[in-house]
């Protein structure tokens, strides 16, 4: 005696099943989407640190692997043209001549070849974005688009950035330019998204050499607190005020 | 490219858009400085362009926000700057100011002009009587009482509206000289420098177009009004030229470690045309003619052409004054080790072409609110020649 189900049943039951099926498959989806956000924001706190860089000038040996390992994390147009980090190369000759390049802002690493004969001595730099205490570029944005958090890092709101440019202009060391495609502006930000799950940024996880240290400027047991305890290090362009985080060690005049 | 850029400084990012702006905020505050000068400071002579300077003023006052907007990364956000503005950001006051402006000039416009507004909208008919009508916006009282009113805001408008011309525009100079990262740009002087050239160069488009305007109305020429006209060129040329050689000169005098990048800049990079047409052909030479003009005294006509010379010179004078600043401050890195160059496209939004389409907009602008509102003497003469005889 099995009972008969009708055409417009079966429509009926079926279709209640499928949507059924897809409200009951995508709730617990929901909750957990929910629940892994909810675990990130509060398992980091942005008041607990203070992040601090350090920049190694004594031992950066200029293989370029930081520059690729940023434009590999953070999908920075693999132009030369376009870099949240870069490398310069600085050549002093006997004469006291300064020669500065940064061919294809060192992705490539460096020719060794040298143009000039008389070389008193060469070393390499990396550059990126100093994450100003004092940031002008924070100051002239006229909509708020780049602010500074709590830990210290100069980020930019590319959803709300209309473009202008100033902060280009404000910026003293070069570390902003503009996306193509997304016609807003960009520059490094310490791989925030790295750092804030306490991971190292790209670029010093890339660096053979330990050239590039980064960590917690609060926690006297961080890397950067360590070197900065240890070292005599300055800042780039000290002068204008910005009171830059990326601490170097190994001082030339004439590197800005 | 040469020398050593930082690799993310290939382009100039503020290009020729951003050259047109200031220069065209510059010729509103000149032109509004020059319809004060009658309307606050009595300055009679300048009556034949007073009411005309104003529609100058306007005209140029609603194309600023054009090349601004356009430069924009993304143009659709740039209401933004009014909605979230950061108030610490010399820029986001732009949209505020010029706001500002636009209302003190058209309320200033619209009463100066409000008695031919009402008499055009009794005297005429069909749509010219329409357009007369709705632009007197329903007050079509223009007894004497109510004139004396209207006279006497005007005098207010134009009291605010000059130290606001001077807002506007030493704003645009804070824009540059407040900007730390570039020595070039870097000084308190900018804003004053700005206010300087902005009005030179108001007063002699005002010159300039008075002449043209004259001529094609088969009009004749008021001499004592040129000659004014000249004579405040001249002295505010004088003033901007000593500004702007002392600038360079404490740069000199300083010799900090940026001077000898933009000594590279001012003689080989920008040469021809900081030294050749901004001081030589733009400031240098126009007060040789204007001052010459004044000692010789040649006849009228020669005279008309000496001034109507000098002051063209001085409009192309301050553009490369814009330009020097804009461009110029962008072709230095910021590693104080190399230099950019750039050629400005002929097509493209940001292009040679945009430019002078924006550039020309304010004169057609002029043609059709003169057309509507006609600023030109005769009408003031058959206004205030009557009201004498009364006496």
């Amino acid at each position: 005696m099995r009972k008969k189900i009708s055409r417009r049943d079966f429509v009926r039951i079926g279709t209640q099943s499928v949507v059924g099926g897809i409200v009951l498959y995508t709730i617990p989806a929901l909750f957990a989407d929910f629940t892994t956000a909810t675990a990130n924001s509060s398992s980091y706190d942005w008041e607990k640190h203070y992040w601090g860089f350090v920049c190694d000038n004594e031992k950066c040996i200029g293989c370029g692997r930081c520059v690729v390992a940023c434009k590999l994390e953070n999908k920075v147009p693999w132009e030369p043209e376009y870099n949240r980090t870069w490398v310069e190369r600085y050549v002093i000759t006997e004469e006291g001549e300064t020669f500065v390049d940064s061919p294809n802002a060192g992705r490539d690493g460096f020719k060794t070849e040298q143009p000039h004969p008389n070389v008193l001595k060469s070393f390499f730099v990396p550059k990126l974005c100093n994450q100003c205490d004092n940031p002008p570029c924070v100051t002239v944005c006229p909509v708020g688009a780049t602010y500074m958090t709590e830990d210290g890092v100069i980020l930019i709101d590319q959803e709300h950035c209309i473009g202008c440019g100033y902060c280009l202009q404000a910026c003293p060391y070069g570390a902003r330019f503009f996306l193509p495609d997304k016609r807003v502006v960009d520059k490094c930000n310490w791989c925030y998204h790295r750092i804030s799950k306490g991971i190292l940024p790209a670029c010093v996880e890339a660096c053979p050499v330990k050239a590039r240290v980064f960590g917690d400027l609060w926690d006297p047991e961080s890397p950067v607190a360590k070197t900065l305890a240890a070292k005599r290090v300055y800042v780039l362009k000290p002068d204008l005020g910005t009171e830059p985080k990326v601490y170097y060690i190994g001082f030339e005049k004439g590197v800005h | 490219m040469a020398g050593f850029v930082f690799p993310n400084e290939g382009v100039v990012e503020w290009d020729l858009l951003i050259v047109i702006y200031p220069y065209i905020t510059g010729l509103v505050a000149g032109a509004f400085i020059v319809s004060s000068l009658y309307h606050v400071f009595g300055l009679t002579s300048l009556r034949p362009v007073a009411r005309f300077s104003l529609l100058t003023a306007l005209s140029f006052l609603i194309v600023t926000p054009m090349p601004l907007v356009i430069h924009l990364g993304r143009p659709e956000r740039g209401l933004e700057m009014f909605l979230t503005p950061n108030l610490n950001s010399a820029m986001s006051a732009f949209g505020y100011i010029w706001f500002f402006y636009l209302l003190i000039v058209l309320g200033e416009v619209w009463l100066v002009f409000r008695p031919d507004i009402v008499r055009y909208a009794m005297a005429t008919e069909g749509t010219r009587k329409t357009i007369y009508s709705i632009l007197a916006l329903g007050v079509d009282d223009i007894s004497e009482e109510s004139l004396a009113i209207d006279k006497k805001l005007i005098k207010i408008l134009a009291f605010i509206g000059v130290p606001a011309a001077i807002l506007l525009h030493g704003y645009v100079g804070f824009i540059f000289g407040a900007v730390k990262a570039n020595p070039w740009w870097s000084t308190p002087l900018m804003p004053i420098i700005f206010l300087m050239s902005a009005t030179v160069s108001g007063i002699a488009l005002l010159l300039v177009l008075y002449v043209i305007t004259t001529k094609i109305r088969h009009a004749s020429l008021d001499h004592d009004c040129l000659r004014s006209l000249s004579l405040w060129l001249a002295g505010f040329l004088a003033i901007n030229v000593v500004l702007e050689g002392l600038e360079v000169f404490s740069m000199l005098y300083e010799s900090e470690e940026s001077w000898e990048i933009i000594s590279q800049l001012i003689t080989q990079k920008i040469g021809l045309s900081y030294f050749g047409i901004q001081f030589i052909s733009g400031a240098l030479l126009p007060l040789l003619v204007l001052g010459g003009v004044e000692i010789i005294k040649p006849e009228a006509q020669q005279k008309t052409y000496a001034t109507f010379l000098a002051a063209t010179l001085v409009l192309i004078g301050v553009f490369a004054m814009r330009w020097n600043v804009v461009i110029g401050g962008q072709l230095m890195s910021k590693s104080l080790r190399g230099f950019i160059s750039y050629t400005p496209p002929l097509f493209g939004l940001n292009g040679l072409l945009t430019a002078s389409v924006l550039l020309t907009l304010p004169f057609l602008i002029l043609t059709l609110i003169t057309y509507l509102l006609p600023p030109w003497q005769p009408d003031i003469k058959q206004e205030t020649v009557p009201r004498r005889r009364l006496r």
